[in-house]
């Protein structure tokens, strides 16, 4: 087994649902209507158990206990892409949330797609209790694959404002998307069996023909000169420094407390 | 002490969300393996209906206190294993039935239809963007009435949706095909 990637991959899958699902958590009580925050809190469970798996397996390996590894470890060694980091939108969740629904929705779209691309490599991974937890989750991350295009189509079809702002959102969540790809310190091989080409391949696939069913302009490939930080590098935003004092921040007060 | 007396136990090991409907109803046990050598130990697994299902420790904790009463047992392990994974079509009949009985309406036995993405389709094919369709919706527990619609995808707990019956007029919750 190639322990190093193992280890590499488990950080960013595990890295990447805590960070999505506390920004997901951030909409309880500010999302469009409280449906919607049901929706929210779901899916941010749901992503923050997914989290705990991965770092119950890092545990596995002998990396330290599972709420440390969530909690404690600063941004630069968190693997998470940086799309996953960014705020929701402008304020912060206790001062003036300005946040933005048509970011929130082409951002979770454009994560999703790829998160059911990567599951479905990994269900061939020769890890197995990563291929196991992979086929499971597949199966609760095809509710969140479900909900976001239909949030993306009602917005794309919807008025003049929420398509503008829907295309607004595609536009600047578009530099951070190749981060999603990026390898990081995973070698490619059995452990994880495709190349990030054929991710991004597969990727364009899925969202190409929605972008034109609702009429939107595909963004193309992004420029690698603007590209945003390399998150699974830990190359990181203040944004992502700031999300992890808050997270922590209790966790933080006593660390050896069960909660 | 015998498997068949371990499964009668945990019969009586409700799901704490859910609780006229027990563990066993809703096919979370995987296996059970008795160790006959001396004192009989017990191991238990258990296959979670969700990942992040914050009442697995309750779970946990239920089987280990209602198998720790049986006579002559020496010790149990609850242990939570994703493979085989946990799918709705685990469900018995006898946990649809108290499902609806308890106003939740039992999830729609999955089947394969790669041309439709609707939620109750094969939750194992990944649906493509633009075949995601609304979300067929289950016969209201209450009535009876198949003029029912989806309100959300999400509910009370990871594995529930909501629905509305327009036919006695109240919204209900469904349980997800997974």
């Amino acid at each position: 087994m190639d322990r190093a990637s193992v280890i590499a991959l488990l950080y960013q899958l595990a890295d990447d649902e805590l960070v999505v699902g506390h920004r997901d958590s951030e909409w309880l009580g500010l999302a469009p209507h409280i449906e919607e925050d049901v929706a929210f809190s779901s899916i941010a469970q749901d992503e923050v158990g997914h989290a705990t798996l991965f770092y119950n397996l890092l545990a596995d390996l002998g990396e330290g206990r599972a709420d440390d590894l969530a909690f404690l470890r600063p941004a630069a060694l968190r693997r998470n892409a940086v799309l996953l980091e960014r705020p929701n939108g402008p304020g912060s969740y206790l001062d003036q949330p300005q946040f933005d629904w048509g970011y929130t929705i082409a951002r979770r779209l454009f994560y999703d797609v790829f998160d059911q691309i990567r599951l479905e490599v990994l269900a061939g991974s020769s890890y197995a209790p990563l291929a196991q937890a992979a086929v499971k989750i597949r199966r609760e991350e095809r509710y969140h694959l479900i909900h976001h295009t239909t949030w993306f189509r009602r917005l794309a079809t919807g008025t003049d404002e929420s398509r503008r702002r829907l295309a607004e959102g595609v536009a600047r969540a578009w530099p951070d998307v190749g981060g999603l790809f990026s390898p990081g310190e995973v070698e490619p091989g059995p452990v994880f069996p495709a190349t990030p080409a054929e991710l991004w391949d597969r990727w364009v696939a899925a969202l190409q023909p929605l972008f034109a069913e609702v009429g939107l302009a595909w963004p193309g490939r992004p420029d690698p000169e603007g590209a945003s930080p390399d998150g699974r590098r830990g190359q990181h935003t203040a944004d992502l420094a700031e999300l992890l004092e808050t997270m922590g921040e209790v966790y933080r007060t006593a660390p050896n407390a069960a909660w | 002490m015998t498997e068949a007396a371990v499964w009668a136990a945990l019969a009586d090991v409700r799901d704490p969300e859910i609780p006229p409907v027990s563990i066993v109803d809703l096919g979370m046990v995987y296996r059970v393996v008795l160790t006959a050598a001396g004192a009989v130990r017990i191991r238990v697994e258990i296959t979670p209906t969700y990942v992040g299902c914050p009442a697995l420790e309750i779970i946990r904790r239920d089987v280990a206190a209602r198998l720790g009463a049986l006579e002559g047992v020496a010790g149990v392990e609850v242990a939570f294993v994703l493979d085989p994974p946990w799918t709705s079509d685990r469900i018995t009949p006898e946990g649809r039935e108290r499902l609806r009985s308890f106003g939740i309406a039992p999830p729609s036995c999955s089947r394969a239809s790669p041309s439709s993405a609707r939620a109750g389709a094969d939750p194992s094919v990944p649906p493509s963007l633009t075949l995601i369709l609304p979300t067929e919706a289950p016969p209201c527990p209450y009535c009876g009435s198949l003029d029912t619609h989806l309100e959300n995808l999400f509910g009370p707990t990871a594995c529930r949706s909501i629905y509305y019956c327009d036919g006695c007029r109240q919204p209900f919750e469904g349980m997800r095909s997974v």
